[in-house]
């Protein structure tokens, strides 16, 4: 016979204003079964769960309702209390009579009958409730880092340098991302390549990193503490351990003319290449496609030339499983190429090009270096126009959102400029200027005002070339408002921040969500920015968002630090709510048939088979088996099942019909 | 197929040789346009600037008849014409009750889903497929396609992903055997209806559109809208005025210069009835 006890929260106002709370205890005294109930003022508070406490010892009670909160607000707390005074925690169920009553409905009869008729559904069901005990499951403390640039180094860095494994994988042949790219960094004009390059040989050093660069996530199973990751390591047509990284073949290679995509297709590469000369690992690979070899089967120059033998034309894509607890995702950004503005002349106009294109410009590693020279001849431009929010903030461009770095690094353009070039004329359009952010105003103010750089508030309409000028039409909005046009050398478009390609795919292959614009989804905007709702998977930097360097760091350090909380237990203890398949004394054994249809319908592999045999070994049923470890309860198994075999622990098919009998029984 | 055409009132005054040169490619190309029986007014600028109901009310008219002629599609060669029309469909396809309102004071049923094309989209359908054959002298000169604005616009309703460049008239010139020039002011403001009121403005814009085309070396201009005609043609004392120069550069429609590639006489395809005379073959 069960023996529950009901406690009505008043939530301070919260719940009393709409409900009568104490009615409803005292309605509640009265169901069958029901051995005690009461009301009190703020539940949760100590001497709110000393009343429960106290009540499950003196009244020696089988089950207990909370009739409060939202349980996403206090379950853990009131199945505390009761595992404190002996009670399995999981005999305590919640009636949300705050979110789902009291703050959604007004004052009246019918409120407080609602209120009571929650609490008398988990009444009922509380009295089927059986104990459960959470799972443990061990976790592996490594970490997959996936994405090389400034967020998956520093992430890495700090779960190394906590004391656990980190492997790190990049899909391209160096470390570095886009900072690599960078020439000097806003708001200290500090060399972006100065202050990265150390740590991505700390990263190749590091003990406790592997670095996998040239590789991709083939896919990702399992759950947080136990994922197995796939990893395509593809193939560099080099021997790694044979390459000293001398260059022989790089210099020798006479495919000379590919566009370097570090260089943003400003200078060229060879097609046995190394990114940039300060890259990590400093050791070459082939670009099949564009290799005369791959292509047209001749040529093996870099293989005659190899003083070390390390050349593999033969080698092939490899794929690795490996066992990691935790994964951050630092895949970073794109930038929307401006051909989709023809109104700019992108790609139709040597000298109209993008803010990255211009970082290689500025950059002592880039193509003139370092020098400020226009791509169509070499001149030096005497003019120069900088377009802010090319795509960014434009519905029309498909891109509503504002790209957040490019009012800084625009500003930071023309200040290089102005530095590179002291007679020269730069001019910004601008929307607005959004420089909030530790000295970006006082960094923006230089510009103006120490640089002498022209802000002009208005869009740019179109751009042409005539007589071998750039003639940039746009709108002054300020004052007078009038249209106004410029005779440029060189236009550089701030174009806007996008997520990468496969970015869509990557999050489909490791179960996180993401938003329309195809960025990796916080698990809350505000409390749980690093976090994503696939529990153990976790963001750094501008893959989740558009941001800027520091705000990339400190992000990839928050993952980091979830990271290592979670490496900092042996093993994970988990809510038991998960699917299990019912088992019953022979002959019957269990009322599954073993037709796996739960099988195909499992979103996790969590079901597999299990035989079930006679003392002789013999085997007499094949039945379907929940693996506790992988199951996450989302209970689909529960509806496919034909013959009503599955249930998921705490919340049975029997439990939520009789949650259903009691509403029915409304009298 | 049924297809509906829709002069309205340019192409029956002002720009007579646009509808001349329309039929005569479309009867040559062998496709038949069956005008609206009793076609009234689409309400022109006029009508949106001073009452809704009404400038919904007079292109929903025009839509209703041809829904009553069995009409699948409906061709209006006037950028404004074929712009009131549309943005009238747009309007009333996303409110019902608007649509009833407007149905009930004409009297007449309204399903407003007929298909209406500009003359771009009537070409690329019907008559650009069958260019290889028609073709008979190919155009071997240099021209500047001009599309002005209502042929692309307003983006959201045209779905044109190119609508600050846009390249069919390009194409199509083309396959006619013309070189389609590079040029910025495809869509700049030709000055529309200051043409009556302001004048001296249209040269000024207009002249802006005329000296680029020829300092890029086009031989004529190719445009698809009655307004832009006769602004760049009608209006060229002013645009000289403007430029305080002598512009000789013919404007020409497109169906004119598909009507000469095709090998019809220069009558046929209306080019006595330019104030700029068109002499193209010295330029061939």
């Amino acid at each position: 016979m069960s023996k529950i006890g009901v406690f009505i929260c008043h939530c301070g106002e919260n719940i009393n204003a709409t409900v009568d709370c104490a009615r409803v205890a005292k309605t509640a005294g009265e169901l069958e079964g029901v051995e005690y109930s009461i009301d009190y003022k703020y539940m949760c508070s100590d001497p709110g769960q000393t009343l429960i406490k106290q009540a499950i010892k003196e009244k020696g009670l089988t089950g207990v309702v909370v009739g409060s909160c939202s349980p996403r607000m206090h379950e853990p707390t009131f199945r505390k209390a009761c595992q404190e005074a002996g009670l399995n925690p999981f005999m305590c169920e919640m009636a949300n009579l705050r979110e789902h009553c009291s703050w959604v409905h007004d004052k009246n009869e019918a409120t407080t009958q609602k209120a009571i008729d929650l609490v008398r559904t988990l009444v009922e069901k509380v009295k089927l409730n059986k104990p459960l005990y959470s799972i443990k499951v061990p976790v592996t403390k490594t970490a997959l880092v996936i994405g090389g640039g400034i967020a998956g180094i520093q992430a890495s860095l700090d779960i190394a340098n906590a004391g656990h494994q980190v492997i790190l994988v990049e899909k391209d042949p160096s470390i570095g991302g886009h900072m690599s790219q960078l020439s000097e960094t806003f708001p200290t004009l500090d060399c972006s390549q100065c202050i990265l390059t150390p740590r991505m040989v700390e990263v190749a050093q590091h003990p406790n990193i592997k670095l996998l660069t040239y590789a991709e996530l083939e896919k990702l199973e399992g759950s947080i503490g136990n994922f197995k990751a796939t990893i395509r390591k593809k193939a560099k047509s080099i021997d790694e351990n044979l390459c000293n990284g001398c260059g022989t073949c790089t210099t020798k290679c006479p495919t000379k003319k590919i566009p370097s995509e570090f260089n943003t297709g400003l200078g060229t590469r060879t097609a046995i290449y190394v990114p940039f000369p300060q890259a990590v690992p400093n050791k070459p690979v082939i670009d099949k496609e564009n290799c005369s070899y791959y292509q047209k089967g001749k040529c093996k120059v870099c293989e005659k030339v190899c003083p070390t033998g390390a050349i593999r034309f033969d080698q092939e894509d490899e794929l690795v499983e490996i066992e990691v607890g935790a994964v951050v995702i630092a895949t970073g950004f794109n930038i929307m190429q401006p051909s989709e503005f023809p109104e700019y002349g992108y790609g139709k106009y040597k000298d109209v090009i993008t803010g990255l294109q211009f970082e290689r410009l500025a950059s002592a590693s880039g193509p003139t270096l370092g020098e400020i020279r226009r791509p169509s001849d070499g001149k030096i431009p005497e003019k120069i126009v900088f377009v802010a929010c090319a795509g960014s903030r434009d519905p029309a461009k498909g891109i509503p959102y504002c790209s957040k770095i490019c009012c800084m690094y625009t500003a930071k353009h023309a200040m290089l400029y102005q530095h590179k070039v002291h007679h020269g004329k730069s001019y910004i359009f601008y929307m607005d200027i959004r420089a909030a952010g530790k000295n970006y105003e006082e960094f923006v103010r230089r510009a103006i005002v120490d640089d002498e750089v022209n802000y002009i508030r208005g869009r740019v309409s179109k751009i042409y070339e005539e007589n071998g000028k750039l003639i940039v039409r746009g709108v002054d909005t300020l004052l007078n408002a009038k249209p106004v046009e410029i005779e440029a050398d060189m236009v550089v478009l701030a174009s806007a921040a996008i997520a990468n390609p496969g970015a869509e795919e990557l999050a489909q292959k490791m179960h996180v969500s993401y938003d329309s614009y195809h960025f990796f989804s916080e698990a809350h905007p505000k409390l749980k920015p690093v976090e994503t709702n696939t529990a153990g998977i976790f963001l750094a930097g501008a893959c989740q968002a558009p941001k800027d360097i520091p705000e990339t760091v400190s992000q990839a350090s928050g993952a980091a630090s979830k990271a290592i909380i979670l490496f900092s237990k042996d093993e994970l203890s988990r809510d038991p709510l998960i699917a299990v398949v019912n088992r019953s004394p022979a002959p019957v054994f269990s009322t599954c048939v073993g037709c796996f249809m739960c099988a195909s319908a499992c979103p996790y592999q969590a079901i597999g088979e299990e035989l079930i045999t006679n003392r002789q070994g013999k085997v007499i049923k094949k039945v379907a088996k929940v693996n506790p470890g992988l199951c996450q309860g989302c209970g689909t198994c529960v509806a496919f099942c034909r013959s009503k075999s599955i249930d998921i622990q705490g919340y049975s098919n029997e439990q939520m019909c009789a949650e259903v009998v009691a509403l029915l029984n409304n009298d | 197929m049924k297809i509906g055409f829709y002069p309205g009132c340019s192409l029956t005054g002002s720009s007579r040789e646009y509808n001349e040169s329309l039929l005569a490619i479309a009867k040559g190309a062998g496709v038949e346009l069956c005008e609206i029986e009793d076609w009234s007014c689409c309400g022109a600028t006029a009508a949106h600037n001073l009452n809704k109901e009404l400038s919904l009310s007079l292109p929903a008219r025009n839509l209703a008849l041809a829904e009553l002629e069995n009409m699948d599609e409906l061709v209006v060669p006037c950028a404004a014409c074929f712009n009131r029309l549309v943005m009238t469909q747009h309007e009333l396809s996303e409110k019902e009750d608007l649509k009833k309102q407007v149905s009930d004071k004409l009297q007449m049923p309204l399903k407003n889903n007929i298909k209406i094309v500009n003359v771009l989209q009537f070409l690329e359908e019907h008559i650009v497929p069958r260019l290889d054959q028609l073709v008979k002298s190919p155009l071997t000169i240099d021209v500047a396609c001009y599309y002005g604005c209502l042929l692309v616009r307003p983006q959201k309703v045209m779905k044109n992903e190119r609508f600050e460049d846009p390249m069919l008239m390009d194409v199509i010139m083309q396959k006619l055997g013309a070189n389609a020039i590079d040029w910025p002011f495809k869509t700049e403001c030709c000055g529309a209806g200051f043409s009556v009121s302001k004048t001296e403005i249209v040269g000024e814009l207009s002249g802006k559109i005329v000296r680029n085309a020829t300092d890029r070396g086009a031989k004529a201009i190719v445009v698809a809208c009655p307004m832009c005609h006769s602004n760049l043609d009608m209006r060229r004392p002013a645009i000289n005025t403007y430029l305080n120069m002598k512009m000789d550069i013919p404007v020409i429609y497109i169906t004119q210069a598909i009507a000469l590639a095709m090998g019809l006489t220069p009558r046929q395809a209306g080019i006595q009835r330019h104030f700029v005379p068109v002499n193209l073959t010295v330029n061939r």
